[in-house]
């Protein structure tokens, strides 16, 4: 059985904060679907809404046939959730841990064992430890393993990699594509946009609404205008003089460069460019026109919703 | 790196041990005065030891570390002084105003109601947010947050600050507007020690150090390991250094 998931026009407030402003969207069976945006952009609120943990204001929520509050019971049978936050017994081993969640279900790790094999087998020489004295690492993969327990059919992982350093963060990935591969639908939330790439579609998302929704790919495509990496001898004093290069530049740190982006009306090259930094007296300039990434394109939409 | 640099942070031979267990194995590395010191490793790898240690909140269990020309074993409490410290985790609180954090730190640090006053607001006008310094601090959103905590770190005018992974969680804007404050406590002197997981912000430091199993396996400028491990990115040189060993 695979999953689909239906979202229409999903409002949630807390106090006087508006976590979702109207929300809709279609998840596609054993997609891997990623809702990338910071703190406070709804992804956490979301989540908790289609795994039935809380209520939405207004707005209805479908996975397959049922729908997310009359028939909650179906939902949480076959949905594997993975809280912020880690919410696992500090004071119960590793195993322990993953014991009550089969019980919980009325599993046994046996049964389902060939499913989070790849996960566990990683944290088994710690199968005695308690959870509370495990690295960030391991503790994001035993909560992964207990969620997988029961073979759901959904995954909705919130930000399972914040904190989480490089290594592992590629591991987690690796991972969950050949989860994907067993017939389950993952949604997954992170902070880090060069995740979103690893995506099939990715919503982009900030203060309760998506700023885009589609492949990475077409993001993309879409960014509108040119972008230049710079670099010179002075980085410091370099963002302000590139963000008066022309009106409404965008001009912002990135890695070891300043991203540059112009109007593709102005049709501004790499030599305008050199020759605006030789004019205000900088000398090693480097200037590349390159391919935007998912961060420039976040950026690129969080200025146009600032602007408008 | 020019040698005639003054030192702010000198580790010799530091080891610490937990039982058998060697948390850290030999560190050697010095921090110059004004620097911005990336502190980088997988989880495991013994950061957090370290820099507890540089902060006087841990005894090495062998080896030298002097702070601020501050010996830290024999005079924790004179580095305590010395030194401003934020974290992700532990910083402010949440159920006080802007200005009792500001106060209560203030306090913490010996300095005088006037001294506190000054320096609050200070740091309010700089970051524009004089309008809201009665307001309890949890219902600031994050990304205040964590420019407030830079500033209340800052409060007593420490040589140096440490950053223990302090942009989590922002959005790509505000992450940007922080590293301009790291920017400039560096350009006025200030040295500052930062842990990160966004393999972009390594770019930003003068120099890094990755450390992976108790060791640093590579020091030196982005630009120079990067050329050292024939690529173009800190996120490849990471990968190749940093194994993930439990």
């Amino acid at each position: 059985m695979s999953v689909t998931i239906n979202i229409k026009n999903l409002v949630k407030t807390f106090e006087k904060a508006e976590a979702l402003k109207d929300i809709s969207l279609n998840i596609q069976p054993n997609e891997l679907f990623g809702f990338i945006g910071p703190d406070g952009a709804g992804k956490t609120t979301l989540f908790r809404i289609l795994t039935s943990l809380i209520l939405a204001d207004s707005g209805t929520v479908h996975i397959n046939q049922w729908d997310v509050v009359n028939n909650y019971k179906e939902i949480r049978k076959i949905t594997g959730y993975m809280p912020g936050r880690f919410s696992l017994y500090m004071d119960l081993t590793v195993q322990e841990n993953l014991e009550f969640y089969a019980k919980l279900f009325g599993t046994t790790i046996k049964e389902n064992y060939d499913l989070i094999k790849d996960v566990y087998e990683q944290i088994a020489p710690f199968k005695n430890r308690r959870a509370g004295a495990l690295s960030g690492g391991m503790k994001q993969k035993l909560a992964l393993s207990c969620a997988l327990i029961h073979k759901p059919r959904l995954l909705v992982l919130d930000e399972p990699t914040t904190g989480v350093d490089a290594v592992s963060r590629k591991e987690f990935w690796e991972l969950l594509k050949k989860m994907q591969k067993k017939d389950i639908t993952i949604l997954v939330s992170t902070p880090y946009m060069d995740e979103a790439a690893l995506c099939d579609r990715v919503a982009l998302m900030q203060s309760g609404k998506l700023l885009s929704l589609n492949t990475p790919q077409h993001i993309i495509d879409d960014f509108e205008g040119n972008l230049f990496a710079v670099k010179t001898e002075n980085m410091y004093t370099l963002l302000n003089n590139l963000a008066a290069f022309e009106k409404k530049t965008q001009a912002y740190r990135f890695g070891e460069n300043i991203h540059l982006v112009s109007h593709a009306g102005t049709q501004k090259t790499k030599e305008n460019i050199t020759a605006y930094l030789s004019g205000k007296g900088y000398r090693e300039i480097t200037v590349k026109q390159i391919k935007p990434v998912i961060e420039d394109c976040f950026l690129a939409l969080m200025n146009n919703t600032n602007a408008s | 790196m020019n040698d005639s640099r003054e030192k702010i942070i000198e580790v010799h031979d530091l080891v610490k041990k937990f039982g058998s267990f060697e948390a850290n194995k030999h560190l050697t590395f010095d921090v110059y005065k004004g620097e911005i010191f990336g502190f980088l490793g997988a989880n495991g790898a013994g950061k957090t030891t370290a820099i507890k240690i540089l902060c006087g909140l841990s005894n090495p269990t062998s080896g030298t570390v002097v702070v601020a020309g501050v010996n830290v074993n024999k005079n924790p409490e004179t580095v305590k002084k010395r030194i401003g410290y934020m974290s992700q985790f532990f910083s402010l609180y949440n159920d006080m105003t802007v200005k009792e954090n500001f106060r209560f730190y203030g306090g913490v640090y010996g300095l005088s109601s006037k001294e506190i006053r000054n320096r609050t607001l200070f740091f309010l006008d700089k970051l524009n947010m004089r309008s809201y310094e009665n307001m309890l601090l949890k219902n600031i959103p994050l990304g205040w947050k964590q420019k407030l905590a830079f500033s209340v770190a800052s409060i007593h005018k420490p040589d140096i600050i440490f950053l223990d992974e302090p942009t989590g969680g922002v959005d790509p804007i505000t992450r940007r507007q922080f590293w301009e404050m790291i920017y400039e406590a560096s350009a006025n002197g200030i040295t500052v020690f930062v842990t990160t997981h966004y393999m972009d912000e390594a770019e930003y430091c003068e120099r890094v150090s990755i450390m992976s199993e108790g060791e640093i396996k590579a020091l030196g400028r982005p630009r120079d390991l990067k050329k050292n491990y024939q690529t173009d990115n800190m996120n490849d040189v990471f990968l190749k250094i940093a194994r993930n060993v439990e």
